[in-house]
């Protein structure tokens, strides 16, 4: 049996963070201390799954319409495409987004910070990217909130970002940020890479394209996933 | 044009707000043919502490060792409890290839979000007392020592036990891909 599998690409120096990031308190426990085991790409790890429209409807995309009244908070929309490091868009994979209300707080047990709850805002929504790789979001600007690691400790706003690509191995967290925010250079996560450039490839771009007169701001994230490796390895 | 790929960033505590409209646990039908599976798991820190707040993805191929099949997706996702437990039911994957045109014993791929890593940890799960672990291709590059920790272990009632420990005596094999 001789099959090929094409590979994917393994990140350049300083653009993906390491376990350990001390000044992020909570790698200190949980960040493997023992080396990695270098694993080759094998169909396993150069496949995924695949979502449909059965799972993400359209409303999904809408995190202000999911209650009875909207949301309270600054409207905007949040889109973008989804590459891989070729430039070629990802299509019909799932984005997957969650993130506080407009007074920085989540509806969470876990989240004790005394800022409102809003009933009508639950900061979770979903897509799936079209042919051209695009999804669009329409959501309100999260808060800023407090957090425990270090004195005065603040998140500059974000939301959550999870997506799949067409590999086991492009599957990808982050979080994206919002531009001019003066908590970007005290935060932790965001600082946990050393190449400045990825660091500011998290920070959305205002855009006037998207944005709605009379309803709604619009931000612009663009989001690389993985791509493959251009020689195929020989198996 | 050559782009980089995006920085990761921690999914942070509250990772359900977002990830559990598509818990799945549940990942074979009835009618799924294979062996079925009960696999379940405790997740701790370099305290011993339990991690309550993981998410743990498998993503596997079907009884034939064929990926993304209709009728079987294999793909789950399942979220910890306060107990750090998360738990599947599937059927256990046929083999698939491998590097060097050798088949790899059945496995399931995993990965592992949590607060406090900034990026998803790579682990597998092979199946106890298969004969085509010892010729494993991905076994064989994890030193001997530590390979217990990628097998699961049979437990009286016949489900699988596999432990995710992230630092210290036993620390899980975590894989760089």
């Amino acid at each position: 049996m001789r099959n090929k599998v094409t590979g994917y690409r393994r990140p350049a120096p300083g653009t993906q963070p390491d376990y350990l990031f001390a000044p992020y308190a909570s790698t200190v426990k949980r960040a493997p201390t023992q080396p990695l085991v270098m694993l080759p790409h094998t169909l396993t790890e150069a496949t995924g799954p695949v979502f449909g429209h059965d799972e993400v409807k359209p409303g999904d995309a809408d995190l202000t319409r999911q209650h009875k009244a909207e949301p309270i908070g600054e409207r905007i929309i949040v889109s973008g495409r989804v590459l891989d490091e070729d430039g070629r868009p990802v299509a019909g994979t799932l984005v997957e987004i969650w993130q506080a209300n407009s007074a920085g707080r989540y509806p969470h047990r876990v989240d004790q910070h005394d800022a409102p709850m809003d009933p009508n805002f639950t900061g979770c929504g979903r897509a799936l990217t079209d042919k051209k790789g695009r999804y669009r979001f329409v959501t309100i600007k999260p808060g800023e909130y407090p957090w425990r690691n270090h004195y005065n400790a603040w998140r500059p706003a974000h939301i959550h970002f999870s997506l799949f690509g067409p590999a086991f191995v492009t599957r990808l967290v982050t979080q994206m940020y919002f531009p001019g925010d003066p908590l970007l250079e005290r935060d932790p996560m965001f600082n946990c890479v050393p190449d400045e450039r990825a660091r500011n490839r998290l920070i959305s771009e205002f855009d006037w394209d998207t944005t709605i007169p009379e309803t709604a701001l619009g931000y612009r994230f663009d989001i690389v996933l993985r791509g493959p490796a251009h020689t195929p390895m020989e198996r | 044009m050559t782009l980089q790929a995006t920085t990761s960033q921690t999914v942070g505590p509250y990772l359900h707000i977002g990830l559990t409209w598509l818990i799945i646990e549940n990942l074979a039908r009835a009618g799924v043919p294979g062996e079925r599976v009960s696999i379940q798991g405790c997740i701790v820190d370099g305290e011993g502490k339990p991690v309550d707040d993981a998410a743990v993805e498998i993503w596997q191929a079907d009884a034939k060792g064929k990926y993304g099949q209709k009728g079987f997706r294999g793909f789950g996702r399942s979220a910890t409890d306060a107990k750090g437990r998360f738990r599947f039911k599937t059927i256990k994957p046929g083999r698939v290839p491998g590097p060097d045109a050798k088949l790899q014993a059945p496995h399931i791929a995993v990965n592992i979000f949590m607060r406090g890593q900034l990026k998803q940890l790579v682990s597998r799960i092979y199946f106890p007392d298969d004969p085509a672990n010892g010729g494993d291709p991905v076994l064989a590059l994890v030193p001997a020592k530590r390979r217990h920790t990628l097998i699961a272990r049979k437990t009286k009632s016949g489900s699988l036990d596999w432990n995710i420990v992230l630092q210290g005596k036993d620390e899980t094999v975590f894989f760089d891909c």
